[in-house]
C-alpha cells in the first residue's frame, strides 16, 4: 500500500518534471532563435536601406542649355565639351583634361561629368527598399505634391561606381574608392608589424621559452592584451606613433614632407596602431597552430642532425602554416572592421584624394561608415548602408577564404 | 703533428659549438615575444604620464573628479561620475540581454541540439562575432531606435539612447558568452550526464543542476569577460547613445560614455597638451585598468575553481 502511494507520487511528479523539461527547452530554442532573428533584422535592416526610390531636384534646370531646340540629353559630344568649357572655370576643366583627356572619354563621360558638375542634381526624399516596393503610388503622389520639379528614380545605392568613385560631398556621386584604398594601405602595413613579429614571439613561446617566471609573465601579459579595449590601442597609437614618432611617421626624416607642416596622423600610423592592436590574436592562434604540430615529427629531425632552427624553419613551420595563416586572416579581418582606434588615431574627415604613399593622410572603410551615419540625412544612410555591404563582402570573403585554407591543408597527425 | 692533433680532437670534441646564426635568431624571436611586454609598459607609460599630467593641471582635482556629477571641459568640470554612469547603464542593460540568451544558447547547442544543428548553428554565431561594431552602431540607430520609439512613444525615446545601445550591445556581446559558455559545457564528461540518466533525472534537470554547476568556473569567466568586453565598447555607443555627457539613468534618453566621450573628443584634430588631450589618457587608463582587473579576476576564476576530469 505504502509502496504504492510511493510509485503513485513518483509518477505524479515525474509529469510535472517533465513539463518543466518541455517548457525550457522551449525556452533555450526561442532564446536560439532570437540571436537568428537578431542576424537576420540586422541584415534585412541594411539591404533595405541600400536600395530604394529617390527623388532629386536638379540645382541647375538642364532646360536652359537646350541649344537650338536640341535638349541636352540628346546633343553630341562636341556641344556637351563646349558647354562644359563655357560652364566650368579652366582650372577645373584643366584638371578633368589631365585626369583622362577628353578626346578619349566617351560621350556618356562627358555627359556624366555635366550632370555631376553643372546640373548638380540635390537629393530631396528618399525611400527604403521596403515602401518602395510595396507603397510605389503613395510615393509618387507625395513626390507629385511635395516636389512638383522633381525627379523620381529607383536607386541601387550600391554600385560599381559607388566602389570606384572618391568620395564627395555629394550623396547621389559620392564613392568609396578613397576608404577602400585607405582600408588596404592601413591593412598592408598591419601585416607588415604583427605577422612576423607575431609568429616570431608564438615560435619563442613554443619551441624556444623554458618555463620560467619571466617566460610565463609573457605568456599571461599576451592573454591580457589580447582583452585590452581597442579604443586604448588607439590612445597609445596615438601618443606613441602620432606624437612621439612624427618625424618618422609624418615621413619628415625621409624629407618627404615640410617639417612645419609634417602631422604623424597617417597610413603608417594607423597601420602600425591596428598592428599592436591584432598582435597578441595573432601569436595566440599561430601558438595554437605550432602546438598542434606533433613532437615525433621535431625528434626526428633531431635525430638527423638538425639545430633547433633547422627543426622549426623547415619542420614545424611548414606544417603549422595553414593555422597560423588562417589565425592570421582572422586577425586581419578584425583589423578591417576596427573603427574606434583609428578615430582617436586621426582619421581625415573629409578627403577625397587615394592615399599614395606610407605618409598620406587616411580614411577607412569603417571611418567613413562612422561619418555617414553621423549625418542626419537619410540619403547618408543609404550610403552607410551601401558602404556597410561593401565592408560585409571583403570580410567575408576574407573569412570564406580563411575556412577554405583551413580546410584545404589542415592534417590531421 | 700539430696539426694531426687538432684534427684528431676536432673530430672527437663532445663540446657544443657555438653556432652564432642560431643565437641571433633565437635573441630575434625573444625580442618579438618581448615587444608584448613592451606594449603592456607602453599602454602603462603613456598614459600614466598624461593622465597625471592631467590631474596637475590647475583647473583639474582628483578630489572634485571622483565626486562631481558634472563632466563639462568647457567650464573645467571634470567628474567622472555622468560618463561613469551612462557606462554602467549600457554595460547592464547589455548583460541583462546577453547572460540569459548567450546561457540559454549555450546549454541548447551542447546540451539539446543535434550534431547536425549545431554544425548549422555555430557558424552563424560566428558570423554575428565576426561583424564589425560599427555594423552594430548603424543598426541600433536605424533599427533599434526606431523600434524603441514605436513602442514606448516618441515623447519618452529620445532619438539618442542608452537603451538602444544597450540592447545591441547585447547582441554583440551574445555569440562571446555562448561560445565560451558552450566550450565550458562541453568539457564536462559524459560519464556525468550518463551518471545523473542513471538516476533517473530528466534531460532539463541533468543540464541544469549536472552539467552546469560543473563547468561554473568557465561560464563565471564568460560572464567577466563579457563585462569587460561591453565596458570596452566604443562604436555603438558613439553612434546610438549621444553626444554629451548627462547624469541619469534614465535609459531612454542620450548620454556618453567613457568610451563615446573618448571618440567625441579624438574626432576633431586634437591639439596635443590640452586639458582635453590630457583627459582621454586619464579616461583610458582608467578603462584599462578596470577591464585588465576583469580579465585578470576571469583568469583566476578558471585557474582556482576549474573541476578537472580525466
Amino acid at each position: 500500500m505504502k509502496e504504492k502511494e510511493v510509485i503513485q507520487g513518483f509518477s505524479n511528479n515525474l509529469n510535472a518534471r517533465n513539463r518543466k523539461g518541455v517548457i525550457w527547452h522551449i525556452i533555450f530554442q526561442a532564446s536560439t532563435l532570437v540571436g537568428i532573428v537578431a542576424l537576420i533584422a540586422l541584415m534585412l535592416n541594411i539591404v533595405n536601406s541600400a536600395f530604394g526610390y529617390v527623388a532629386y531636384e536638379a540645382r541647375v534646370d538642364p532646360d536652359t542649355f537646350t541649344v537650338d531646340g536640341v535638349p541636352l540629353e540628346e546633343q553630341n559630344k562636341e556641344q556637351l565639351l563646349t558647354l562644359l568649357q563655357s560652364e566650368l572655370s579652366r582650372g577645373a576643366y584643366n584638371k578633368l583634361n589631365n585626369e583622362e583627356p577628353f578626346e578619349e572619354r566617351s560621350r556618356e563621360n562627358v555627359f556624366q561629368l555635366i550632370v555631376e558638375r553643372i546640373i548638380r542634381p540635390k537629393v530631396v526624399a528618399v525611400w527604403d527598399l521596403w515602401p518602395s516596393l510595396t507603397q510605389v503610388d503613395e510615393i509618387r503622389a507625395t513626390v507629385a505634391q511635395d516636389f512638383p520639379t522633381a525627379e523620381l528614380d529607383f536607386v541601387s545605392w550600391l554600385t560599381y561606381d559607388f566602389v570606384t568613385r572618391p568620395q564627395t560631398s555629394e550623396a547621389l556621386t559620392a564613392g568609396v574608392r578613397t576608404a577602400i584604398l585607405g582600408s588596404l594601405w592601413t591593412i598592408f602595413f598591419t601585416i607588415l608589424l604583427a605577422f612576423p613579429v607575431g609568429v616570431g614571439a608564438a615560435i619563442y613561446l613554443e619551441e624556444y621559452a623554458s618555463d620560467n617566471w619571466f617566460n610565463r609573465i609573457i605568456q599571461t601579459n599576451i592573454n591580457n592584451l589580447a582583452g585590452v579595449p581597442s579604443i586604448v590601442y588607439g590612445i597609445l597609437g596615438l601618443a606613441i606613433f602620432v606624437r612621439t614618432l612624427e618625424p618618422l611617421t609624418s615621413g619628415e626624416i625621409f624629407g618627404l614632407v615640410d617639417p612645419t607642416t609634417a602631422n604623424g596622423r597617417t597610413v603608417l600610423s594607423a597601420g602600425l596602431t591596428l598592428g599592436l592592436l591584432v598582435l597578441p590574436i595573432i601569436i595566440i592562434n599561430a601558438q595554437e597552430a605550432i602546438r598542434a604540430v606533433p613532437r615525433s615529427l621535431r625528434n626526428a629531425s633531431f635525430g638527423v642532425g638538425a639545430t633547433k632552427w633547422q627543426t622549426v624553419w623547415s619542420h614545424v613551420l611548414p606544417n603549422a602554416m595553414p593555422g597560423i595563416l588562417t589565425g592570421t586572416i582572422l586577425a586581419v579581418s578584425r583589423a578591417i572592421g576596427e573603427t574606434a582606434p583609428l578615430v582617436v588615431v586621426g582619421a581625415s574627415t573629409a578627403i577625397s584624394f587615394d592615399p599614395e604613399s606610407p605618409f598620406s593622410k587616411f580614411t577607412t572603410l569603417p571611418i567613413q561608415i562612422y561619418q555617414w551615419t553621423a549625418r542626419p540625412q537619410a540619403e547618408f544612410q543609404s550610403l552607410a548602408a551601401a558602404s556597410i555591404l561593401v565592408l560585409l563582402v571583403l570580410l567575408l570573403s576574407l573569412n570564406a577564404s580563411a575556412v577554405l585554407l583551413r580546410n584545404r591543408f589542415s592534417r590531421r597527425f | 703533428m700539430a696539426e694531426l692533433t687538432d684534427k684528431k680532437t676536432s673530430t672527437i670534441s663532445l663540446r657544443r659549438k657555438p653556432r652564432w646564426g642560431e643565437s641571433i635568431i633565437q635573441g630575434l624571436l625573444f625580442l618579438s615575444g618581448f615587444l608584448s611586454i613592451f606594449i603592456t609598459i607602453g599602454i602603462v607609460y603613456e598614459l600614466g604620464k598624461e593622465a597625471l599630467l592631467f590631474f596637475q593641471m590647475p583647473e583639474v582635482d582628483l578630489l572634485s573628479t571622483i565626486t562631481s556629477t558634472e563632466w563639462k571641459p568647457h567650464v573645467n568640470k571634470f567628474g567622472i561620475w555622468p560618463l561613469l554612469t551612462s557606462t554602467l547603464l549600457t554595460s547592464t542593460i547589455a548583460m541583462s540581454i546577453a547572460i540569459p540568451l548567450g546561457m540559454s544558447v549555450a546549454i541548447y547547442l551542447s546540451e539539446y541540439a543535434s550534431p547536425k544543428v549545431r554544425n548549422t548553428l555555430k557558424p552563424v554565431l560566428e558570423v554575428l562575432a565576426g561583424i564589425p561594431t560599427i555594423v552594430y552602431g548603424y543598426f541600433a540607430l536605424t533599427f533599434m531606435t526606431p523600434l524603441l520609439r514605436q513602442i514606448f512613444g516618441n515623447d519618452t525615446v529620445q532619438i539618442y539612447n542608452t537603451a538602444s545601445a544597450g540592447l545591441v550591445m547585447g547582441i554583440l556581446i551574445l555569440p562571446l558568452i555562448t561560445s565560451m559558455t558552450e566550450d565550458s559545457l562541453s568539457a564536462v564528461p559524459r560519464s556525468l550526464r550518463e551518471a545523473a540518466y542513471g538516476m533517473g533525472a530528466t534531460k532539463l534537470e541533468v543540464a541544469v543542476q549536472i552539467v552546469v554547476p560543473a563547468a561554473l568556473s568557465g561560464i563565471a569567466a564568460a560572464i567577466i569577460v563579457g563585462i569587460s568586453r561591453a565596458i570596452g565598447e566604443t562604436m555603438i555607443v558613439a553612434v546610438a547613445a549621444g553626444a554629451g555627457p548627462n547624469f541619469t539613468l534614465n535609459p531612454f534618453i542620450g548620454a556618453e560614455t567613457i568610451t563615446g566621450h573618448i571618440v567625441r573628443i579624438s574626432g576633431g584634430d586634437l591639439s596635443y597638451d590640452s586639458i582635453d588631450y590630457n583627459s582621454i589618457f586619464a579616461l583610458g587608463l582608467f578603462l584599462f585598468l578596470v577591464t585588465l582587473t576583469l580579465n585578470i579576476i576571469s583568469q583566476a576564476i578558471v585557474r582556482r575553481f576549474r573541476e578537472v576530469y580525466e
